[in-house]
């Protein structure tokens, strides 16, 4: 599962590190770093994500 | 059985119909499928577009930094098969017989129903010109509001200093109005949600930046003839305005309910469960849903922050699956833990937790008052809500007690241990 985070969007509220914290975190500079290839098994996961992203830049490609 | 018959079989099942086709609304029609309800689902929703996010309508948006269309949510994949009934406003209810009438004469029976109709914002009830008013929920609020404040050098006028006002404000300063005055009765800018310490740091970030108050000033009329020139204060003062902004609260959407015996005092009352009016067939999500969380006690209230149209979802649409597909309820009861943002200017709130309730014991965790800074409310001595104010940095200080605020014990009275 491809996962695509519109980085222009993106302004590190961090929710997504709350739901998928096995796909998105934040580096040593507080900023957003992710899987762009998840396993399958974290699609629920990132489904939520990409739900409580306020800025909806979480999108999931197949 | 072949795939014809299974189609005939779907369409002679009723559909769950989710009243208020916002985000409520489709998180709902959403977990509604991720929970196994394989049956039809119809969305009826009054506003002409597809659900969309209203946060930017006050902040981004407003600003001409995203155009309205961008706001589109993108529904799962899992919803390409609902029905989608736009532009068509629920006007009754009748739930011992599980219908909804629509606003087009027609009727809808209905397995299960979620109540998703949200709020509209509450007008002044004073006299004036109405032309020159506007409010910001929908799109269309908005779009006219942004109109209204390109014109460059005009003088705002925001009443009401809570959440939306505030933004608004930061907002028009931006756009280049010459002057923005917010007022309201209280004597501090949010105080209500936030408190005491929080609120003078708003009240001193704001006028620091250039945004006028006037505290403790209640309105009483609007000047001018056709479109309104001036907002009047109860002790005679006239605010010239060339755009009023009337942020003063929301009323919720649920006179569509009405005459079925619910509480609809403020919002639905819903059980434990957003189960509306003791019936296993009815939740309420988002907005306009009143439900007590067993993360703090049994009082029912409601929540106006973009992170309950999603926990609210998934929770209601869980319980009313296992109703219609006969398996039983297996989820605790509804605790989620509360969170909003709010950008103004160059910083942001950050709040984890119901910071309402702890307002009595408020602690300086991190930073002073004076600069960034994060705050903890406590209630028996015990944690129950962040907030922090300041730069992207702050909010992840913030982020950093989320963890501790989820392992807190329920608070609520007699609870023993509560929830997980
Ligand atoms: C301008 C603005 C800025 C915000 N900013 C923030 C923020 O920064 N941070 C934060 O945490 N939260 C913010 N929020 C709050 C958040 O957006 C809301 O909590 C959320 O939108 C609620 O969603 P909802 O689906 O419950 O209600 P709504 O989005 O109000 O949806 C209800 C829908 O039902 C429709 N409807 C009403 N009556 C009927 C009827 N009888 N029949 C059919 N349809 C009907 C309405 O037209 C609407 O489309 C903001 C809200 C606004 C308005």
């Amino acid at each position: 599962m491809k996962v695509v985070v519109d980085m222009n969007k993106c302004q590190d509220h961090g929710q997504c590190v709350f739901a998928a914290p096995d796909v998105f975190r934040f580096d040593d500079d507080g900023h957003l770093v992710h899987l762009p290839d998840a396993d399958d098994t974290r699609r629920e996961e990132v489904e939520e994500a990409a739900d409580v992203c306020p800025l909806q830049a979480i999108r999931i490609g197949d | 059985m072949n795939a014809a018959a299974a189609v005939a079989a779907t369409a002679a099942q009723p559909p769950v119909v989710v009243a208020g086709a916002s985000m409520a609304g489709l998180r709902t029609a959403e977990q509604l499928r991720a929970a196994g309800w394989r049956g039809p689902v119809v969305l009826v929703g009054d506003e002409p577009h597809m659900p969309y996010n209203r946060p930017p309508l006050s902040k981004e948006a407003l600003a001409g930094d995203a155009s309205f269309g961008s706001l589109t949510f993108l529904p799962r994949a899992s919803v390409a098969d609902v029905r989608w009934r736009l532009g068509t406003r629920v006007v009754a209810a009748d739930l011992d017989r599980r219908t909804v009438t629509l606003d087009d004469g027609g009727t809808l029976t209905y397995a299960g129903l979620v109540a998703a109709t949200g709020m509209r914002p509450r007008r002044l009830p004073c006299p004036g010109p109405r032309r020159g008013r506007h409010t910001v929920r929908t799109v269309a609020d908005a779009r006219g509001l942004r109109a209204a404040l390109a014109r460059p050098g005009g003088r705002v006028v925001v009443i009401g200093a809570g959440f939306i006002g505030c933004e608004v404000a930061a907002t028009a300063l931006a756009l280049g109005a010459a002057e923005v005055t917010a007022v309201d009765p209280l004597p501090l800018p949010m105080v209500g949600p936030l408190g005491e310490l929080l609120a003078k740091a708003l009240l001193d970030r704001h006028e620091r930046r250039g945004v006028r108050f006037a505290l403790g000033a209640q309105v009483t009329g609007f000047e001018g003839d056709d479109r309104v020139t001036g907002v009047v204060l109860a002790d005679g003062t006239v605010l010239a305005a060339d755009v009023v902004v009337e942020s003063v609260g929301s009323v919720a959407n649920t006179e569509w309910l009405d005459g079925n015996g619910l509480d609809l005092t403020d919002g639905v009352l819903t059980d434990e469960h957003l189960r509306v009016g003791g019936r296993p067939d009815v939740v309420a999500v988002g907005d306009i849903a009143r439900f007590p969380n067993a993360r703090y006690d049994e009082v029912a209230r409601r929540v106006e922050h973009w992170s309950i149209p999603t926990d609210t979802a998934k929770h209601a649409a869980r319980v009313l699956t296992a109703h219609l597909t006969g398996t039983g309820i297996t989820v605790e009861p509804f605790a989620p833990l509360p969170t909003f943002w709010s950008d103004q200017h160059d910083f942001r709130l950050q709040s984890f937790g119901a910071p309402a309730l702890g307002q009595d014991d408020v602690r300086v965790l991190d930073g002073d008052p004076g600069g960034d800074f994060l705050a903890g409310f406590h209630r028996g001595g015990r944690l129950v809500g962040v907030v922090s104010l300041g730069g992207r940095s702050t909010s992840a200080a913030a982020a950093r007690h989320r963890a501790e605020l989820l392992a807190q014990p329920a608070l609520g009275a007699g609870s023993s241990g509560g929830p997980k």
